[in-house]
């Protein structure tokens, strides 16, 4: 005991020593740091690299205004806004389920369920949002696109419906769950308020609780859209690869991300104009997601309402 | 004819006589709605995982676990797509895990706010919002392509370099929200004992925060084991008729057999791919496990 107190060591620690070990980790931890801001530069250098060499042999104008893709074919045609109406396409119906049944199931967990139903229910929906994309694929080709077929006489196998139909269901605990965030957090006193004027709940959570909640409502539904729009493996797999211009739910048609993996699977030498298209095709979705996340962001801080 | 003042009079009337009975019927109706929208979500979960067990129960079996894929439906299984997957999660943890949890650690410890934090957290909310299949299109071009001499081409390293850069902002995020419930009474006691940042971050901080953020990134890890868009952008090969034996082998994983199965169109590839769901539901579950199992343990070391 006594000699152990008497260690100059434990009353002199090395302080230069710690201070290295400091500036080091500091460093290191600062690097690690940089590595997602370096993902998005290396995003954006690809994208932009691969499109203007694409652009240097397909000019602007046939990629914005030929109105067939058919870049693998002896006539190529780049015409991305047949990808894009497919795109449009898939999300609208997407959106047309999800909107719905995503904020009701959010007005529901927020208002009318006990919290014990709450904690059921919440992970409940999150179970749902966990399940990989490709499982739901599988569901939308072999399960509704049956059953919609027995309802819909002329249904394609492949068609923009069912892919649409189960991206919706997909996406809709993204909705619930970023809405019930923030329906929940509209503060009490404002429905004690509407309740004292004589409103019933139902009165109150539409005039009252969902314009509080407009802003968060409508980020999450613009986040819906912009993961709606990226989505891959449901569209891939339920929707088909046939690319043609239009809007009919009932065919067969091509997203951008569809396209992206049809050609993903041949094999694409580097340096061809297919591989190149992969990457026109790719700067446009991520143009899109893009905008639409920056919006989102920009909407949540520009109408977001403060209680305190 | 009634002056304006009697109708005034009228409508102020009616407004303290409203028709409370079909409110409140309006008020059900919107209530029975709103728990039929919950009930319908859960009905197509509950639809969903049954409709593939049964389509795939039968297929399941020990020799569908350990069979190499084939041309024939029945002799064909998922040992190549299953050793590809594991392969997958470990590597992929490998790179995320430590690069994610310091770079958590950088932010919420050490950095002053500055602009440089700012910076990082706006990159991270706007890289979480990127499509996978991008994430897949860097992969291709920078680890496929680029480094092709390191990773081998379209090998097990590159997928799990593409899958680590896709989860690193989730774990991230988890950290630094695992990093915040430590309260800060304990930080304020280290730095009064003249301990340095370091020492009172991996003596003290780090360890109380490490089941939250272990929780965190199984979560982020399960979703890259779901993950399939940004493999098949980089180029896995969909029959691969090998389990990966080096980080350069060539592979295929869980979701790509899964894919590559539902795309044929045999009846009993069909089932193989249900099947298929069925295992890679069973590896999620299991990591979903842990997961919770930690989550729960953390809780009760806070009470």
């Amino acid at each position: 005991m006594e000699s152990s107190l008497r260690d100059p060591a434990l009353w002199q620690p090395n302080r230069r020593a710690s201070q290295r070990t400091e500036l080091i980790v500091r460093l290191i931890l600062g690097l690690f740091s940089f590595v997602s801001v370096g993902t998005t530069i290396g995003i954006v250098l690809t994208l932009v690299f691969e499109t203007i060499d694409f652009f240097k042999i397909i000019p602007f104008w046939r990629f914005f205004t030929e109105t067939r893709w058919t870049p693998l074919f002896a006539s190529a045609q780049f015409g991305i806004v047949v990808l894009i109406s497919a795109t449009i396409l898939t999300t609208g119906i997407a959106i047309s389920v999800a909107l719905p049944l995503g904020l009701l199931s959010a007005i529901c967990l927020s208002e009318y369920a006990s919290p014990k139903m709450r904690q059921v229910l919440k992970p409940a929906l999150e179970v749902l949002a966990g399940v990989p994309t490709v499982v739901y694929g599988y569901f939308a080709l072999l399960f509704v696109t049956p059953l919609l077929q027995a309802l819909i006489p002329g249904l394609q196998g492949f068609n923009a419906l069912s892919a649409g139909i189960v991206l919706g269901i997909a996406i809709t605990p993204l909705i619930a769950s970023l809405s019930e965030d923030a329906i929940y957090a509209v503060p009490r006193s404002l429905r004690d308020g509407s309740y004292a004027l004589g409103a019933t709940k139902r009165e109150t959570i539409i005039s009252v609780v969902l314009p509080a909640a407009l802003s968060g409502i409508v980020a999450s539904v613009i986040l819906a859209v912009s993961r709606a729009i990226g989505e891959t493996m449901i569209v891939a797999i339920a929707a088909g690869q046939n690319a043609t211009l239009g809007f009919n739910p009932l065919v067969s048609t091509m997203t951008m991300t569809a396209y992206i993996v049809q050609v993903s699977l041949g094999d694409t030498p580097a340096g061809s104009i297919a591989y190149q298209t992969l990457f026109a095709v790719g700067t446009t979705l991520f143009v899109m997601t893009l905008a639409l996340n920056v919006f989102s962001f920009w909407f949540v801080h520009r109408f977001r309402e403060k209680y305190d | 004819m009634a002056s304006p003042q009697a109708s005034q009079e009228r409508s102020r009337a009616l407004l303290f006589n409203s028709n409370l009975q079909q409110r409140y019927l309006k008020d059900n109706l919107f209530a029975g709605a709103t728990w039929f929208a919950v009930a319908l979500s859960i009905l197509v979960l509950i639809v969903l995982l049954t409709d593939t067990f049964l389509d795939g129960m039968p297929r399941i079996s020990w020799q569908f676990v350990t069979s190499l894929p084939s041309r024939k439906p029945e002799l064909a299984g998922v040992a190549a797509a299953l050793g590809g997957s594991i392969w997958l999660l470990i590597l992929t943890a490998l790179f995320a895990f430590p690069i994610g949890v310091g770079a958590g650690l950088y932010l919420e410890e050490f950095s002053i706010e500055s602009w440089w934090s700012r910076l990082i957290e706006i990159n991270i909310s706007n890289l979480a919002g990127v499509p996978s299949i991008i994430y897949g299109l860097l992969g291709l071009q920078v680890f496929a392509r680029w480094m092709q001499p390191i990773t081998g081409g379209r090998s097990v390293l590159t997928g799990a370099l593409t899958l680590a850069l896709l989860i690193l902002p989730v774990i991230i995020v988890a950290t630094r929200e695992a990093l915040r419930t430590v309260p800060d009474g304990l930080r304020q006691a280290g730095f009064a004992l003249g301990a340095t940042r370091w020492q009172v971050v991996s003596s003290h901080v780090l360890p109380l925060a490490l089941p939250g953020i272990l929780t965190g990134s199984i979560l982020a890890l399960s979703r890259a084991i779901g993950e399939t868009a940004a493999l098949i952008t980089i180029g896995a090969l969909t029959f691969v008729p090998f389990i990966p034996n080096s980080p350069t082998s060539p592979f295929t994983a869980l979701p790509i057999q899964i894919y590559n199965w539902v795309s044929r169109p045999q009846q009993g590839f069909h089932i193989n791919s249900a099947a298929g769901i069925v295992i890679l539901m069973i590896v999620l579950l299991l990591m979903n496990g842990t997961a919770i199992l930690l989550r729960n343990r953390f809780q009760k070391v806070l009470t």
